[in-house]
């Protein structure tokens, strides 16, 4: 029952896997599109090749201070500016945190009356339409300079993410597990607790540790629009063009940022 | 105890599920309810404890109307409606133990559940159904941790540490090995009977539904074609629920069940042959 001897040498049947885009005349237009779109874009950027010659003597300057970066002369701004970006980000991650679960179980399809879906949604696509930037300078226009406006800040950014992810989390969890739950009688809080919570709870944990890192990174950028942190130490220090201050900060910067993604990753390992 | 009356079901589709069903099954009877996959026996035992909201229709256990009851109400009526499932929708990264209690969760109150201090008394018949259906090593193991045939019995002690009336069974073997399908099935009827539940039992294996139950309801497209004793399930009646086929292995199979096991091998189609009469 050779499937070879049964047809005749020289008729084998050729097999192309079909392409993305059937039409071929659309398929070569949209292709020769990307290519000239993407060659008269680059020939659109101008370069000021004297400009750069003169801005590289100052890069090199800069990296050279990474050389001997200087934590000395202004140490005490440099803690103080830590201590209050390390506050600043733990806080809001907390409260970031304590508002996106309900907003995120209210945003899931799944679990959510329409009305309470789309309010939550709401909230959602609002938090994560702003960038933190615009949110910190008008934080900064309500509550003044400090480290109060990037703690708000943070915190309603916190939201757009954590909330989004998490209610995707629970839109595709087992519906099975969440049913049997269901059958025993429980009520909802106990139908969440048993049937939900232990489906999204690893995905949750992580989240979390990876917004706690994502807002130090951007508690190190809001002090540039006055909303506290390490950042504004930075930014006085560039005014003052004390490179290797600068250099101090954005090296304490990198070490705690791979400190916080190496034991989140650690903490994700274990939680399965 | 349990009366189904024109019960329908159409689905937001147009899909009409089931079209005026009824049928009385009294206290202590396990039914076996088969047919074709799309025939509505899933939503038939869904719509018994309102999983899925049925369209028309009653459904009355123990002179009480389910489907008009408010969702309190509800809650209260499930405590004594036990369900299995196919693929035993265990909890997976809960324990065993927790999964068994969570049985319980009608009930306790909130805080009790949330914290895990659950009453001493369910406790103490979560250990005695575990012990029951063969689990006494696994209470700390997390449900993901167990094989499929341990799983349905975690799924059998969680039904019935609700302390159930009836219980609603679905498709409990389809996914086990034909042994531990024997197996399953053996502890659910055995169960039935120490505690005198009634039970609707979703099944696709034929043979297996005649070897344990005392009455067979066949549904073809949402309607009852066959109710009756399992030796009623001739030929015709196979070709009446499911369509045309060759079924006389598959009933000579069950005829020579308790005879020769290598006999039965060699003429049976059905999966179930491969193991044997001895487990």
């Amino acid at each position: 029952m050779s499937v070879a001897t049964s047809k005749p040498l020289g008729a084998a049947r050729r097999w192309k896997k079909p392409p993305f885009i059937k039409r071929p005349l659309l398929r070569w237009g949209l292709i020769l599109g990307a290519l000239i779109y993407l060659v008269l874009a680059t020939a659109s950027i101008e370069v000021n090749w004297l400009r750069v010659y003169e801005g590289l003597d100052r890069g090199w300057r800069f990296v050279l201070a990474f050389s001997q970066p200087d934590f000395i002369s202004r140490w005490t701004d440099i803690r103080e500016g830590m201590i209050e970006s390390l506050v600043m980000t733990v806080a809001s991650t907390v409260v970031g945190i304590a508002i996106s679960v309900p907003i995120g179980l209210g945003a899931a399809r799944n679990i959510a009356p329409l009305p309470v879906y789309l309010i939550c949604r709401g909230i959602i696509t609002v938090s994560r339409a702003l960038h933190e930037i615009i949110v910190a300078i008008l934080m900064v226009a309500i509550f003044g300079f400090g480290p109060l406006a990037g703690f708000i800040t943070l915190s309603f950014a916190t939201i757009g993410f954590l909330a989004k992810l998490l209610a995707e989390d629970i839109e595709d969890t087992d519906k099975s597990q969440a049913e049997a739950i269901k059958s025993t009688g429980g009520s909802w809080l106990q139908w969440i607790n048993y049937g939900i919570q232990p489906q999204v709870m690893p995905r949750l944990i992580g989240l979390s540790m990876y917004r706690l890192d994502i807002n130090f990174r951007e508690s190190a950028i809001l002090g540039l629009v006055g909303a506290g942190g390490i950042g504004a130490t930075l930014n006085t220090a560039f005014d003052r063009y004390e490179f290797d201050t600068a250099a101090a900060i954005i090296i304490t910067i990198i070490v705690i940022v791979m400190a916080a993604e190496y034991s989140s990753g650690v903490i994700r390992a274990r939680m399965q | 105890m349990l009366q189904i009356k024109q019960l329908l079901k159409r689905y937001p589709t147009g899909d009409l599920a089931l079209q005026r069903v009824d049928m009385a099954i009294p206290k202590g009877q396990v039914v076996a309810l088969i047919g074709p996959s799309g025939a509505g026996k899933s939503t038939l035992i869904r719509c018994v404890n309102r999983l899925v909201e049925p369209t028309s229709g009653q459904v009355i256990l123990n002179d009480r109307e389910l489907t008009k009851l408010n969702s309190n109400a509800l809650r209260v009526a499930r405590r004594r409606m036990g369900m299995i499932f196919q693929e035993y929708a265990l909890v997976e990264r809960l324990t065993v133990m927790e999964n068994v209690l969570a049985g319980q969760l009608g009930y306790v109150g909130f805080w009790r559940s949330f914290l895990r201090k659950f009453p001493q008394s369910s406790i103490d018949e979560a250990f005695r159904l575990l012990d029951r259906v063969g689990l006494e090593e696994m209470i700390d193991k997390r449900a993901d941790e167990l094989s499929g045939g341990q799983r349905q019995r975690v799924g059998i002690a969680r039904a019935l540490i609700q302390d159930p009336e009836l219980l609603l069974v679905d498709e409990p073997t389809a996914s086990l090995d034909p042994k531990t399908s024997r197996q399953i099935m053996r502890l659910i009827c055995e169960l039935c009977e120490e505690r005198n539940l009634a039970a609707i039992i979703n099944i696709h294996d034929v043979a297996l539904a005649q070897m344990f139950v005392q009455r067979v309801i066949g549904l073809r497209l949402g309607e009852i074609v066959y109710d009756g004793p399992p030796t009623g399930l001739q030929p015709d009646v196979l070709t009446e629920i499911y369509g045309e086929e060759d079924w006389q292995a598959t009933i000579e199979k069950v005829d020579e069940e308790d005879e020769e096991e290598a006999a039965a091998a060699a003429v049976a189609v059905a999966v179930v042959v491969e193991e044997g009469v001895g487990s």
